[in-house]
C-alpha cells in the first residue's frame, strides 16, 4: 500500500515511454521490502515522500523545495546542493533532501562493477534515486541528509576512487562527446582532454573562486554532439586544416545506390534515389564542391568544414589529417542578459598532450575574468561589457576577420592613445592661436 | 536505523582523507573492442532505428543498441541495466548526452537477442523500460532539468511534461522519418540548466507574475543590495516601510518593469515568484547546435504561454505534435526545423502552423530586439 495517494502521478504510469513514477514506486517498494537487509541511513520511505510532495506540486502547480542551505564536505565549496522541503511535517522522509554531484567518467562509459558500487553507496546512504545524468554530465544523487555527506564522500573516494563534481561559482564538471573512442569524425581525443583538464583543475572545480560558474565542454567535430557551443563558457570543437579525403570508388558506390546515404539516418521515409548533386553539392553552404556524374571535386580552400558532405557520405569522405580544434567562448543560457552562443576566439589550436596551448588560453581568460568579472557575471557577459577586443588582448590573440561575421556597424571606435600621433595631451593655447574663441 | 560509519572520523576530518582525486579515467571502462579500435574507426551505419554499426579500419565491427530512459532513475533500475549489460555485453555500457543508454557488442546476434529481451521488460504500470531508438532522423530523448522533483525555482515540472511529450512521440523515437534530426529539450525555468535555447523545439518554464515581497523576512533572510543588483531591468529597489510601528528595511518591486526572470528570488528567498495560476511553459523552436549546413542558432519563441496542466500537459503535447507534423510535412530533406522556417520565412511558418502571432512574440529585450524586426520590404503576404 502506497504511503500517499497519488492519483495525478499515477496517470504518468500509462503510455509507452519509461515512467519515472513507476520507477520511483518500484524503489519505494524495494526499500520497504529490504530483501538485502540494507542498513538504510536516511528514511526508508524517502521515495514515497518524494511522490507525495510531487503530487502536491501537481495539485497546486508550485514547487515545494526551498533554497539550498550551505552544506557540503570539508574543504570543498561545491558538489553538494542543500535541499529542504517546505512541508517537512507532511513529508518527513524528504524534509532534508540534498543533492550530490558525482563526477562522471568522460563520455560516460561504465563497467557494471563501477555502477553497482555507486548504487550500493546510494542505496544505503541516500534515497536510492538518481539522475543518469544531470544536464552538465554528473551522476546526480537525488536526496540525502547532512550527516551522510561526509560518509558518502569517504566511500566515493576510498571505495570507488572517484570524486564529486562542481557546483556554485566554480569550474563545473567538464563534459565531452565520445570522441575517437567510437566515432570516425573526432578530430582530437575529447575524452583525454576532458579528463586531463578535469584533473589539472581540481582546485578550481572544488573551491569556488570565480565570479560565477564556468563550464568546459569538448566536441570532437563541428557536429557538436555535446552542444558545447550553446552551453559552455569554454567550448573546444574539433576541426582540421587540410583537405577532406575523398575515396572515389566509395563516392561512386553512393552514386550507384550501393551505400546508404547519411549512414542510413533517413531510412524511415522514402526520399527517392540518392542524388549527390542535389543532396550534397547544392546543399554545401559554400558551394565549394563539383560533381560531374563521375568525379567529385572539393575546393578545400573555400570549405568551412560544416560536416554535411562527410555526414552524408561517411564512407567516401573523411576529415582531414591536420587536426586540432577551434575554441569558442562565452556561451550561456538567457539568465541574465539574454542567451549567448560561443564566439570564436582561437580558430585553430593543436590539441596534443600535455595540452599546454589550450591551458594557456584558459588561464589567460581566468586571470582576466577573476579580476574584472562582477559577482554572478558569466564570461560571455564580461566580454560583452568589456569588449571582444579586450578578450583578444588578454589572451594575446591577434584580431582576424574570422573573429567576426561582419565588421562593426558604427565608427564609434575606442582608439587607444598610443595609436594616435601626438597622444591626447593637446596644447589648447596653440589651438586658440589657430582658432579664435 | 543505527548510524553506520563509512570509516570517516568526524573528530579528525583530515585523517586518511582523500580529496581532489577527480573522476576515474575513462579508459578503465572501455570494452576491449573500443580500447582496441579507438581512433581507428572507418565509418558507421544505422542498420535500423536504434541499432548502429561502427566499422574499424581493420574490419572489426561493433554493434550498438541505443535505448531511451527517464533520466530520473532508481538504483533498482540501474541494477537491472547492469544485469542486462552483464548478460549481453560483458559488463560494459555507456550513457549518452541525451539520457539514452548504449549497449555494445561485437556480435549482431547478441544485440538482436538483447533487443528481443528488452522489448519484454516493462514497468509495473505498463510503460516500456527500454525503448529502442533515438538514432538518425528520429526524435531522440528529451534532455531536461529537475522541475518540481527537486528544484526551488521551477515554473513547471520537468519529468512529467517530458514523459507526456515522449509518450506522444514514442513512434518517432523508434522511427527515422523526420527531414533531419529533431531535438526537443525542456527547462523548467529560464535558468535553463541545459541548452534549451538552441533546440529544434525548446520548452521553457516561465513565470508571469512579479515576485511577492515577504517584508517581515527580507532584511533578515537576504542581502538586499544583492537582490537589487540581481535585477536586469531595475525593477527591484531597496525601500523602508513601517511595520508594527517600526521602520524596517525591505524591497519594493516595480511590477511593470518585471519580466519574471526569477533572478531576484535566486538571490533572496523573501521574494517568492512561483504561482500556480501564473506559471506555465513557452515554446521555442528552430534552434540548433550543429554547424552542419547552417551555423548554430537560437530557438525562437512561437508560443508565449501554455498553462501547466498536470499530470499530462495536453495542450503542450498537442502543440508540440502539431509543430512536428507541419515541419515533417513541409521541410526538405536535411532541413532542420530552423533552416526550414528561415527558408520559407517566419510569416509562412505561422501561416502553415496556424499558431497565433501575438505581441508577446516580438522581442523587446535590450538591443538584440531591433535585429529581430524586419528592416526590409521583402516579406510574404
Amino acid at each position: 500500500m502506497a504511503k500517499h495517494a497519488t492519483p495525478k502521478l499515477d496517470e504518468l504510469e500509462s503510455g509507452p515511454w519509461p515512467s519515472f513514477v513507476s520507477d520511483i514506486k518500484q524503489e519505494a517498494k524495494s526499500r520497504a521490502r529490504n530483501a538485502d537487509s540494507v542498513e538504510y541511513q536516511v528514511p526508508v520511505d524517502a521515495p514515497d515522500d518524494l511522490l507525495g510532495v510531487l503530487e502536491l506540486s501537481y495539485t497546486d502547480g508550485e514547487t515545494h523545495w526551498k533554497h539550498g542551505g550551505i552544506v557540503g564536505v570539508f574543504g570543498y565549496g561545491g558538489g553538494v546542493i542543500g535541499r529542504y522541503c517546505d512541508q517537512p511535517e507532511m513529508f518527513p522522509g524528504v524534509a532534508h533532501f540534498h543533492t550530490m554531484r558525482v563526477n562522471q567518467p568522460a563520455a560516460k562509459f561504465y563497467t557494471t562493477e563501477f555502477l553497482r558500487g555507486i548504487c550500493d553507496i546510494w542505496d544505503m546512504r541516500g534515497s536510492g534515486l538518481t539522475n543518469m545524468h544531470g544536464s552538465t554530465g554528473d551522476i546526480i544523487f537525488l536526496g540525502t541528509q547532512t550527516a551522510q555527506l561526509e560518509e558518502i564522500f569517504y566511500e566515493l573516494t576510498h571505495t570507488m576512487n572517484t570524486d564529486l563534481g562542481g557546483s556554485g561559482s566554480n569550474l563545473r564538471t567538464p563534459e565531452c562527446c565520445m570522441g575517437p573512442s567510437r566515432c570516425e569524425f573526432a578530430c582530437y581525443d575529447t575524452q583525454d582532454l576532458c579528463y586531463t583538464l578535469t584533473q589539472d583543475y581540481q582546485d578550481e572545480l572544488h573551491r569556488p573562486a570565480f565570479p560565477y560558474k564556468f563550464k568546459f565542454k569538448f566536441d570532437g567535430c563541428p557536429n557538436g554532439c555535446v552542444a558545447s557551443i550553446a552551453r559552455s563558457d569554454f567550448s573546444v570543437i574539433g576541426t582540421w586544416k587540410d583537405d577532406i579525403k575523398i575515396d572515389r570508388s566509395a563516392v561512386q558506390a553512393y552514386a550507384n545506390g550501393e551505400f546508404k546515404p547519411n549512414a542510413g539516418a533517413h531510412s524511415g521515409r522514402d526520399w527517392g534515389a540518392f542524388d549527390i548533386q542535389a543532396e550534397v553539392v547544392d546543399r554545401c553552404p559554400t558551394r565549394c564542391m563539383r560533381w560531374d556524374g563521375g568525379t567529385l571535386r572539393i575546393n578545400n580552400r573555400e570549405c568551412t568544414r560544416c560536416m554535411h558532405c562527410i555526414n552524408t557520405m561517411p564512407r567516401a569522405l573523411k576529415i582531414g589529417d591536420e587536426r586540432g580544434a577551434s575554441i569558442l567562448v562565452g556561451a550561456k543560457a538567457p539568465v541574465l542578459d539574454g542567451a549567448q552562443m560561443g564566439s570564436l576566439l582561437v580558430p585553430f589550436v593543436e590539441v596534443a598532450e600535455p595540452y599546454d596551448a589550450v591551458k594557456e588560453v584558459i588561464e589567460n581568460i581566468w586571470d582576466w575574468w577573476m579580476e574584472e568579472g562582477k559577482n554572478r557575471e558569466r564570461l560571455g557577459e564580461t566580454i560583452k561589457r568589456l569588449s571582444f577586443q579586450k578578450l583578444l588582448e588578454v589572451t594575446n590573440i591577434k584580431p582576424q576577420p574570422v573573429h567576426v561575421k561582419e565588421p562593426r556597424h558604427n565608427p564609434y571606435i575606442f582608439f587607444k592613445e598610443e595609436e594616435v600621433p601626438g597622444g591626447w595631451d593637446r596644447d589648447l593655447e596653440a589651438y586658440r592661436n589657430r582658432h579664435k574663441r | 536505523m543505527a548510524f553506520v560509519s563509512s570509516g570517516y572520523n568526524p573528530d579528525k576530518p583530515m585523517e586518511g582523507r582523500l580529496s581532489d582525486i577527480g573522476p576515474r579515467k575513462y579508459d578503465e571502462f572501455y570494452p576491449p573492442f573500443i580500447a582496441k579500435n579507438k581512433g581507428n574507426w572507418e565509418y558507421h551505419e544505422i542498420l535500423e532505428p536504434g541499432l548502429l554499426m561502427h566499422v574499424a579500419k581493420n574490419g572489426d565491427r561493433v554493434y550498438t543498441l541505443r535505448v531511451g530512459a527517464a533520466r530520473l532513475m532508481s538504483v533498482t533500475h540501474i541494477r537491472e541495466i547492469c544485469d542486462i549489460a552483464d548478460t549481453y555485453c560483458d559488463g560494459y555500457l555507456r550513457f549518452t548526452t541525451r539520457n539514452n543508454i548504449e549497449f555494445m557488442s561485437e556480435s549482431l546476434e547478441t544485440i538482436k537477442a538483447l533487443r528481443a529481451d528488452l522489448e519484454k521488460r516493462k514497468f509495473k504500470g505498463g510503460s516500456n523500460k527500454f525503448p529502442v531508438g533515438g538514432t538518425g532522423c528520429s526524435i531522440s530523448n528529451i534532455v531536461h532539468t529537475q522541475g518540481w522533483v527537486h528544484c526551488h525555482t521551477p515554473a513547471t515540472d520537468a519529468s512529467g511534461p517530458v514523459k507526456a511529450v515522449m509518450d506522444e512521440m514514442y513512434e518517432e523515437f523508434g522511427a527515422m522519418r523526420m527531414p533531419a534530426k529533431l531535438r526537443i529539450a525542456l527547462a523548467c525555468c529560464i535558468n535553463m540548466c541545459g541548452a534549451v535555447h538552441c533546440s529544434d523545439i525548446g520548452l521553457v518554464g516561465i513565470h508571469r507574475k512579479p515576485p511577492m515581497v515577504d517584508h517581515e523576512w527580507a532584511d533578515r533572510l537576504c542581502e538586499i543590495p544583492l537582490a537589487v543588483a540581481s535585477c536586469p531591468t531595475a525593477a527591484v529597489r531597496p525601500t523602508r516601510i513601517e511595520r508594527n510601528g517600526e521602520k524596517v528595511n525591505t524591497i519594493a518591486i516595480k511590477n511593470e518593469r518585471c519580466m519574471y526572470c526569477g533572478n531576484c528570488y535566486t538571490m533572496c528567498p523573501a521574494l517568492p515568484i512561483s504561482d500556480g495560476e501564473g506559471d506555465g511553459i513557452a515554446v521555442m523552436v528552430g534552434g540548433k547546435v550543429s554547424n552542419r549546413i547552417s551555423m548554430p542558432k537560437f530557438s525562437k519563441v512561437v508560443v508565449a504561454y501554455i498553462p501547466n496542466e498536470p499530470p499530462r500537459w495536453p495542450t503542450l503535447v498537442k502543440t508540440v505534435r502539431h509543430i512536428v507534423e507541419v515541419y515533417a510535412a513541409n521541410a526538405k530533406k536535411y532541413e532542420r526545423l530552423g533552416d526550414w522556417a528561415e527558408r520559407i520565412g517566419w510569416e509562412r511558418f505561422f501561416s502553415l502552423t496556424g499558431l497565433a502571432f501575438t505581441p508577446h512574440l516580438i522581442d523587446d529585450f535590450r538591443d538584440p530586439a531591433y535585429y529581430t524586426w524586419r528592416q526590409s520590404t521583402q516579406f510574404k503576404f
